[in-house]
């Protein structure tokens, strides 16, 4: 078979939603690191978000499916720890899906930039953790709502 | 020296031993945490306890691996958490000892965190380039622990009065188990001279400067004594609480050899 090229390869991984938040793809969440043919063999590298995600596995899983449905056989997926994922790769197309979803995305400043809901600065955080480990509980003081924080690190 | 006459400076079982003590650290305190799971005092101190002990668990696999790899027995991560009994087991007592309330809970996990984040930040330059991965990773979520444990405390020490009794006499309980986190050995001695790890007594003033500012911020009396409990890390004695708890971690896979999830 002809093999396609690391740019339709990339293409495919673009339209792989990330498991726990499908509004973003897994290129969108940046961990996936590299693509390339070695022989007839498709490698691709992930970098996990956290050491203990336990949507790891499944993102795996999710790329081999979406890679044999495109018609490629040999895959081999390498995981790379080093350097360790940083939000800071997170493309801004995904930073403005999560926005749109109600989840606000990563700041440098370590907190929420404004609320997802109604837009305003006026924010506290209610825990340092959430529903997953990338998420943390914050509320917004004017609209009362809580909301999703996508921690920076 | 370079990096491979460094590394013969420890035989491989030093090696072995080493990543043991740093991976059943965080198995034995991510399964002591795990066990908050779905009795917390409110929601969302579950959320962060769960999320907690995953971490952990996931730096276990990364460093339990690796201890496989090096042993080279065609064991697995899972195999070394599994099938080992509490006499193979080379984590520091610390991390074994119940939960007690969740005060207590956290005040043990101040304590790991401060050490925690100070050995990671030297393992990052260990001459194993797998250390340094797994170190790098690790210590990014041990920073939100950090925070969360050290913020947690002050909370509950500078808090009510009952808080704040609980909390001191959580500080006085455990505070004997810090000591045996900056005991070196043999084992250490051969890391530092192969560049795998630090010095633990080097550690020392980096986790004095975290938990005294903590525990002066939290109106908490570190107490005088520096008597150390010791004997985990080496093998060479553990509490009669680890034994309890790996009933209840391994039971499966000793009922159901093998099974699989
Ligand atoms: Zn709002």
């Amino acid at each position: 078979m002809t093999l396609p090229s690391t740019d339709q390869v990339w293409d495919w991984l673009h339209q792989v939603p990330d498991p726990e938040i499908p509004v973003i793809s897994l290129t969108d969440l940046g961990i996936i690191r590299d693509v390339a043919f070695e022989g007839e063999t498709c490698v691709v590298t992930v970098t996990p978000t956290y050491s203990g995600c336990p949507a790891t596995s499944i993102i795996n899983l999710d790329i081999e499916t979406a890679l044999r449905d495109h018609g490629l056989r040999d895959i081999e997926l390498r995981r790379q720890l080093s350097p360790a994922w940083t939000t800071d790769w997170m493309t801004q197309e995904g930073r403005d899906k999560l926005a749109a979803y109600g989840i606000a995305p990563p700041q440098p400043a370590g907190g929420p930039d404004k609320c997802p809901h109604c837009g305003s600065h006026h924010v506290e955080r209610l825990s340092q953790f959430g529903s997953t480990p990338c998420k943390a509980q914050w509320r917004c003081t004017d609209c009362l709502e809580p909301f999703d924080y996508f921690k920076c690190i | 020296m370079g990096a491979a006459e460094k590394l013969a400076e420890m035989t491989q079982e030093q090696l072995v031993q080493y990543l043991l003590r740093l991976g059943d650290n965080t198995l034995v305190l991510g399964h002591r945490v795990s066990e908050w799971c779905g009795k917390s005092p409110v929601l969302e101190e579950d959320i962060a306890l769960a999320n907690t002990a995953l971490d952990l668990l996931g730096q276990t696999q990364l460093w339990l691996g690796r201890a496989a790899d090096v042993q080279g027995e065609g064991k697995s991560a899972d195999d070394l958490a599994f099938l080992r009994d509490v006499w193979d087991f080379r984590n520091v007592l610390l991390v074994e000892l119940p939960n007690g309330d969740f005060g207590q809970t956290l005040m043990r996990q101040l304590l790991f965190d401060a050490y925690h984040a100070v050995l990671l930040a030297e393992l990052v330059n260990s001459t194993d380039a797998t250390i340094s991965a797994i170190a790098e990773k690790a210590s990014k979520e041990v920073a939100y622990h950090l925070e969360r444990s050290r913020d947690t405390v002050i909370g509950l020490g500078d808090g009510t009065e009952e808080s704040h009794n609980r909390m001191q006499a959580a500080l006085d309980l455990l505070w004997p188990y810090v000591g045996e986190m900056f005991h070196s050995d043999a084992v250490d001695a051969a890391a530092v001279a192969a560049g795998i790890g630090p010095d633990p007594a080097s550690l020392r003033p980096g986790f004095d400067a975290i938990v005294t500012a903590a525990l002066a911020e939290a109106t908490l009396v570190k107490p005088d004594s520096d008597f150390a409990h010791k004997g985990g890390r080496t093998g060479a004695m553990h509490t009669e609480h680890l034994g309890h708890m790996l009933c209840q971690m391994q039971w499966l896979q000793r009922a159901y050899p093998g099974n699989k999830w």
